[in-house]
């Protein structure tokens, strides 16, 4: 017995009944269905004839709404169950994932090399480059031709850290040499900060000739690339940062650091007459990191090369929204082409430290939940603040608990497809006994 | 959305100028409408039948690329999705990423009870508000329908939090739905392998579902469009969520074309909320402390990058804090002011021999001190000194917080030490150290040196007030 359903006869209904259109309603072609329901039906061809009917009928009863019939009560409570049981389809739709690669993204970062080898002048046994991206980090668009390094923090005097931080450094805390070592040979540093905080006037007022030797003590210590930084005091800095410089001729360090509210002029020059590299620092401002970029090379004739960025670090819960969005903001517009922002970028993570959450025994509000132990949590927020920055484009960063060191290390180089690990199997997480 | 100028917005509204809505033009309420800042059902007359077509019209416009989906009823919801942007900075994330904590129906009853109160009670004052915990992921780890029947009814008596039901296998999750499906709870997961059976339960009980397609996003969107065909557009996408090595990268790259397919390119399809789930850290990590670590760290990454709700295991404060602060960092609306008003606040009830603290108008350090300080009993008087949103550290560096600024300040608010204390004393804060002498000339104050951190305060106070 075979039943045939036309729906091209639907028009001719709807003439009688004095209807010119209906609106939201299109039925394309004509839909023709022969059902033999004698038996010998193939299963899955029958659930497929089911659907198909059950659209047809899901139209028709739209239809019958929209003329008012009250076909709700025709189905009563049956209607809610049984019709969406009906309009499974039998296999899954046939699709396709695709998805284009970003089109605006076309002016590399500028690479920038730190260190120099022998055959450039220098006496470092290896040199890093920064920058070269052509999308945002890890994304799929353009490969990252550079992973990411950090730069462990060494100081030319004995200062306050958090207790986790300085149960590492109580041997070498005396010697910025022994420090310098230690983090390269024990904690897997790629490059060491000397930060001459002695040398502000309101500390110790180092002069900026010991302070030199301090740099030189450093750089015969370990032969990786460094970084030299000022104590932050935008009179004494300048000096410091001169002299610094001219002890550590031809080894392309980054000098920390060029800004706007101190005199960037000597510390560029300085950087061009030794053969360094500036790191020009602005305070979560894209517009003044703007500025003072084009004021190093215009004003200044630093080279492109020799330019790395610190647009400020905030600590996680201290601004890190602000860092965060400001480097991502840096980031692309460097690769739409805005030349005076394509530059690699440094991050001062240590600041993680300064949270009350990464030092602090407990939380001094009583209605806060126990924070538990201390020496779990500092480091894993300077990793979180170092790792949220990364995803937004930060090249280098300085940092100073090892473990943090180590899982900041390790994520980076995940997301760069850099490491070989075992594959886990995940389909069936939801039954693993933890 | 699918218009970008308040233009095109303004073209469907009433266009009286009404009023009704609390903005002095439709003009200006359309730009409310292009960033979010309001809703539609904010304008009375839309609402009316005449405006019908109209409403409808701008509801699809001004719906978001993303969707959002809503777990759980009544005031015990969570939504998640929405968002219409792929970077913080072009308006704002909207919906944080939910955590969902996990537990699993092989725990003892006992267990069970207090890893849900802990749950429950978790909480992180921050910025005026606590940070807490969203939602409880119920896992199946015995596969057996009678067990997890037995966990979910254990769980739902104990939190009024959104539930999520995890198992691959149909039977377990209807025998967890048939309790609890009048809380809507979200349903993990279907697979290519199970999603006729699942299809008919979420069609049955009308709740969200997650489509789970590990490493395989033309499976994933296949399984999306299958139930898009069926009328279920409450789903949330879960492209695997590998724990290390090449396969995590491939893990974030799913979650960055699926977003960038729905956001930038419109692929309704695949437009959905992603669901993340870090704990698969602990497949790759035997020791707890390196498993509960890269757990934070994965829940970091996708949290910055697209994923709308984590499913995490470990309980540990060290792991909590940093997600829960990670996500508000990411989802906080770039747009809001970061000031409080300049002014002298009260804490408590000071008097004359209480003490006079300050401290900058940037919101995160003004409320850090004022909570420290009213958490600890201490009544006082805060200054928030206009520093033009600026930290103390930066504002003394930068110049904004100086003694003489902090001096005029007091006298432009009225606050007349004479006459408001018996000490004639203030206490500048220990990161504004080197300001004491200045202040000091400036103010003609007794001038101390408190704390560095505000968290100090109490102890401070034991050793230094009152003032001799």
């Amino acid at each position: 017995m075979a039943k045939k359903i036309k729906l091209s006869e639907l028009g001719s209904l709807f003439n009688d009944m004095d209807v010119e259109s209906l609106e939201g309603v299109t039925i394309e072609g004509d839909i023709e269905l022969e059902m033999d329901t004698g038996g010998g039906l193939d299963p899955q061809l029958a659930y497929m004839l089911g659907h198909e009917t059950a659209q047809i009928a899901r139209h028709l009863i739209n239809i019958s709404r929209l003329l008012g019939y009250p076909v709700d009560q025709l189905f009563g409570s049956m209607a809610q169950a049984a019709i969406p049981g009906v309009i499974r389809p039998g296999q899954l739709l046939p699709s396709k994932f695709e998805v284009n690669k970003v089109e605006e993204w076309k002016n590399p970062i500028q690479e920038v090399t730190l260190g120099a080898t022998s055959s450039d002048g220098g006496t470092r046994t290896s040199t890093i480059t920064l920058g070269g991206e052509n999308a945002l980090p890890y994304y799929f668009d353009s490969p990252m031709p550079h992973r990411n390094h950090i730069t462990m923090d060494v100081f030319d005097m004995p200062i306050g850290m958090a207790k986790a931080v300085r149960v590492n450094y109580e041997d070498v805390i005396d010697s910025p040499a022994e420090w310098a070592k230690k983090a390269v040979n024990d904690y897997g540093a790629d490059m060491v900060t000397i930060h001459l905080i002695s040398t502000d006037p309101g500390i110790k007022d180092t002069s900026p000739r010991e302070a030199a030797e301090t740099v030189a003590d450093v750089l015969q210590a370990v032969d990786v690339p460094i970084v030299i930084g000022g104590s932050g005091n935008p009179e004494k800095d300048p000096e410091v940062l001169e002299k610094a410089a001219e002890v550590a001729e031809g080894e392309r360090v980054l000098l920390a650091s060029a800004s706007l509210n101190l005199d960037y002029e000597r510390i560029a020059k300085a950087a061009n007459d030794y053969g360094h590299v500036v790191l020009s620092w602005t305070q979560l401002e894209i517009n003044a990191q703007k500025e003072l970029n084009r004021k190093l090379m215009k004003q200044c004739n630093v080279k492109r090369e020799d330019i790395v960025m610190d647009p400020t670090t905030a600590a996680l819960g201290y601004g890190l929204d602000y860092a965060y969005t400001n480097m991502e903001r840096i980031r692309l517009a460097g690769l739409i082409g805005d030349e005076e922002l394509s530059f690699p970028m440094s991050s001062g993570t240590t600041n993680a430290w300064g949270a009350r959450e990464a030092w602090m025994v407990g939380s001094p509000l009583k209605e806060d939940s126990d924070w538990g132990p201390r020496e779990y949590r500092g480091p894993i927020w300077e990793i979180v603040t170092g790792l949220t920055l990364s995803l937004a484009g930060n090249d280098l960063f300085m940092m100073m608990h090892p473990g943090s060191v180590a899982v900041l290390k390790e994520i980076t180089q995940s997301l760069h497809g850099s490491l070989e690990r075992d594959a886990v199997d995940i389909s069936d997480w939801v039954t693993a006994e933890v | 959305m699918k218009v970008n100028s308040p233009l095109e917005v303004y073209k469907f509204l009433p266009q009286t100028n009404c009023g009704d809505c609390g903005e002095a033009t439709c003009m200006a309420f359309a730009s409310h409408m292009i960033d979010r800042s309001l809703k539609l059902e904010d304008c009375p007359p839309l609402l009316e039948d005449k405006f019908k077509k109209k409403y409808l019209k701008l509801a699809e416009l001004l719906a978001p690329e993303i969707r959002e989906v809503i777990i759980g009823t009544g005031e015990h919801t969570v939504s998640v999705g929405g968002d219409d942007i792929l970077y913080r900075h072009q308006l704002t994330f909207f919906n944080q990423p939910a955590l969902a904590v996990d537990v699993w129906d092989t725990m003892s009853e006992d267990e069970l009870v207090e890893r849900i109160k802990f749950i429950n009670e978790y909480k992180k004052f921050y910025v005026g508000r606590f940070l807490k915990l969203d939602m409880v992921a119920i896992r199946s780890t015995s596969g057996d329908p009678d067990k997890f029947k037995q966990a979910v009814t254990s769980v739902a008596e104990n939190t009024e939090l959104p539930l999520i039901l995890c198992s691959l296998d149909p039977k377990v999750l209807k025998a967890g739905l048939e309790v609890v499906a009048d809380r809507k709870p979200l349903l993990y997961a279907a697979t290519k392998d199970n999603w006729q059976d699942v299809a008919d339960m979420v069609m049955e009980y009308d709740v969200p579902l997650v489509l789970f397609s590990p490493d395989d996003l033309d499976t994933l969107k296949s399984l999306a469009a299958t139930f898009l065909e069926m009328g279920r557009d409450d789903l949330i996408l879960d492209p695997g969520t590998n724990p290390q090595g090449k396969s995590l990268r491939e893990s974030f790259e799913n979650f960055l074309m699926i977003r960038r397919a729905g956001i930038k390119e419109g692929q309704h399809e695949i437009a959905f909320p992603l669901l993340a789930v870090p704990m698969t850290a602990y497949l790759a990590n035997d020791d707890p402390v390196s498993a509960s670590y890269w757990e934070t760290v994965l829940a970091s990454v996708f949290s910055v990058r697209y994923g709308d709700i984590m499913i995490v295991h470990s309980i540990e404060p060290y792991a909590l804090l940093p997600e829960l602060h990670i996500r508000d960092t990411i989802y906080t609306d770039p747009r809001t002011p970061v000031k409080v008003d300049p002014k002298v606040y009260e804490v408590g009830s000071p008097g004359k021999d209480s003490p006079v603290f300050v401290t900058t108008n940037f919101a995160l350090t003004y409320y850090t001190v004022e909570s420290d300080l009213a958490s600890s009993g201490i009544d006082c008087y805060l200054l928030a000194t206009d520093t033009d949103g600026l930290g103390v550290e930066a504002a003394v560096a930068g110049g904004q917080m100086t003694g003489q600024k902090v001096s005029d300040e007091f006298k432009r608010l009225g606050f007349d030490f004479s006459e408001m204390t018996a000490h004639n004393t203030v206490i500048l804060p220990g990161l504004a150290a080197r300001l004491q002498g200045d202040m000091e000339d400036a103010s003609g104050l007794k001038v101390k040196i408190g704390p560095p951190d505000s968290g100090r305060i109490p102890g401070w106070m034991e050793k230094n007030w009152p003032p001799e």
